[in-house]
């Protein structure tokens, strides 16, 4: 990997089990700060299970239970001494159904603000409620109707507003789990044009099924695969720059998938 | 005379016939059965307005029950029926709303928690009698409070807990766990997550639930006879710890008088119980359609 960007996260050996039931084994990678990492590979090999634990959202699932370490910031999150509250605080999610609250536009972005401990004056709020919506590329849209629910929103913009909510806490991680998969290629596209404009001040990690979208918004990607169809445990083979996985895979099972010859 | 004619297949339009007149049949037979339901429910209605309606006069409301059917009113049963009614909110909200809350969100998933839930459920079958019978060993003898409009209050909290408990728990059920998740992804604790979008978006669903319940608890009579709500009180409520009668005991009282004329007075008794009731409900209707969210 190169070695001239910062890395912001790293996992040691990170194995996520769901009961006796291992999901992802033995993932060691380094998420370079301000960039954009894509993780792909084929259905149910654990992508989406490897992006929650970035922000420990894995362990909302009564069962899961992670071994090994992912550090931020060279600190361990998953430390006794630590709460997963602090660290969701730190790295935000957009999921990947839009799932604003059923609030107003305005209160959606706000929220998140005042339980973090925002204690400002009214217009401060404004300004930052403002900020956010204009760094998630929607502020023009929605300015002349912040008291109308979020609900209202078309998809892409709900999306959109998901992004706002979450960069309003100035998180230094953005997680993205198939943010696009359910839009149509416009709304996709304003996603991924955003993607490129929040990459100058957040990392961003988006899973993707869609390997165009891996190759036109990332610049990392890393490759998952079952390491074996009986057990269905998932793993990271490949992790490089994103042109060098497109182009030049040094895994056969990356170049296939890449290519499209394995399902 | 054509091919399609040489292709008819006979057993299968002889069926299709038999099977559409078994539709239509079952279609008439459900008619009449809801034409039933109405005409007993209108006969009922009209039998009660016809004898009611001329002694429904303000005097109902004002006057202490009497010997004498044109001195006699609703005055003490309504004060209790309203109070019984306060005070049941009081305690059976917070209560039933908590524990739905807390059965919901934080318990963990195990078998004690199951068995829990098992039993709430089952105690909103159970005959209300039965709680009757719990409230007058309970709260009327074994805590001293006698006859009073508490023990009352207590024993129909008893009985729309488990109803409170259960609409709470499908209410809270119905906010999507996506919304759960946006909150905790956002940096909120579970307190946060539950107060401010769990409870806040199923209010307007719990609070149908609570005036459901509390509008059986005002129709309820079994259970306020059991513990010895007094049938004849001519002063006003002096406090919880009075003792009281409600509007149906009132009204079960003078229909077994002899009189014709009491028989009437109970008739009104009725339209003032049915008017309360339905404008409850109607506050419930009117509250799951205006306030609920569609997801």
């Amino acid at each position: 990997m190169n070695e001239n960007h910062q890395v912001i996260l790293e996992t040691r050996n990170l194995n996520i089990y769901y009961g006796n039931f291992q999901a992802v084994a033995n993932v060691n990678l380094q998420i370079p700060r301000h960039k954009i990492t894509a993780i792909i590979g084929p259905s149910g090999c654990g992508k989406s299970t490897l992006l929650r634990s970035f922000n420990r959202m894995n362990e909302l699932v009564p069962s899961a239970r992670t071994e090994g370490e992912i550090l931020f910031n060279n600190e361990n999150i998953y430390d006794p001494s630590i709460d997963p509250v602090e660290v969701r605080r730190r790295i935000g999610m957009v999921f990947q159904k839009p799932n604003p609250f059923p609030k107003s536009i305005y209160e959606n972005i706000a929220w998140g603000l005042r339980i973090n401990g925002f204690r400002g004056s009214k217009s401060d709020l404004d300004n930052l409620v403002e900020e956010a919506l204009r760094d998630a590329a929607l502020w023009d849209e929605v300015k002349d109707k912040l008291d109308q629910s979020g609900l209202s929103l078309s998809g892409g913009q709900q999306q959109r507003l998901c992004i706002a909510r979450t960069i309003a806490l100035r998180p230094e991680v953005i997680l993205m789990d198939e943010p696009a998969s359910a839009l149509d290629p416009i709304a996709t596209l304003r996603i991924e044009e955003l993607m490129q404009e929040l990459k100058n001040n957040y990392t961003i990690i988006i899973v993707t099924h869609n390997m165009q979208q891996a190759a036109r918004v990332s610049d990392y990607t890393a490759m998952m695969m079952l390491l074996n169809h009986e057990e269905r445990v998932g793993t990271v083979i490949e992790f490089d720059r994103t042109k060098t996985i497109f182009t030049n895979p040094k895994d056969k099972r990356t170049e296939d998938y890449v290519t499209g010859r394995f399902g | 005379m054509s091919a399609i004619s040489s292709l008819r297949d006979l057993t299968y339009e002889r069926q299709l016939t038999i099977r559409q007149r078994k539709g239509r049949v079952l279609e008439v037979i459900a008619f009449f059965s809801i034409l039933l339901g109405i005409a007993i429910l209108l006969t009922l209605l009209i039998d009660v307005f016809l004898d009611g309606l001329p002694w429904l006069h303000p005097r109902l409301f004002t006057e202490f029950p009497s010997r004498f059917p044109e001195k006699a009113g609703l005055r003490s049963a309504l004060q209790g029926s309203i109070w019984l009614m306060v005070f049941t909110a009081l305690m059976a909200i917070p209560i039933g709303v908590g524990a739905g809350i807390y059965l919901e969100e934080f318990a963990p998933k195990n078998r004690l928690t199951e068995f829990i839930e098992i039993n709430i459920a089952n105690l909103a079958g159970v005959p209300s009698i039965i709680y009757g019978l719990l409230g007058l060993g309970l709260f009327v003898r074994g805590l001293g409070l006698g006859r009073s409009l508490l023990a009352g209050a207590l024993t129909m909290t008893l009985l729309v807990l488990p109803i409170i408990i259960v609409t709470t728990r499908e209410a809270i059920r119905a906010v999507p766990r996506s919304i759960r998740l946006a909150a905790l992804a956002l940096g909120a604790n579970e307190w946060e997550t539950a107060r401010d979008h769990v409870l806040a978006y199923s209010m307007p669903a719990i609070l149908t639930g609570v005036i459901l319940a509390m509008s059986r608890a005002i129709g309820e009579t079994a259970p306020l006879i059991t513990i010895g709500a007094l049938t004849y009180i001519a002063f006003d409520l002096r406090g919880p710890l009075d003792i009281f009668t409600v509007l149906p005991i009132q009204i079960f009282n003078w229909v077994s008088l002899p009189q014709k004329d009491f028989q009437n007075l109970a008739a009104a008794g009725i339209i003032v119980l049915l008017a309360l009731l339905l404008s409850m409900n109607a506050i419930a209707i009117w509250l799951r359609n205006r306030l609920f969210i569609r997801w």
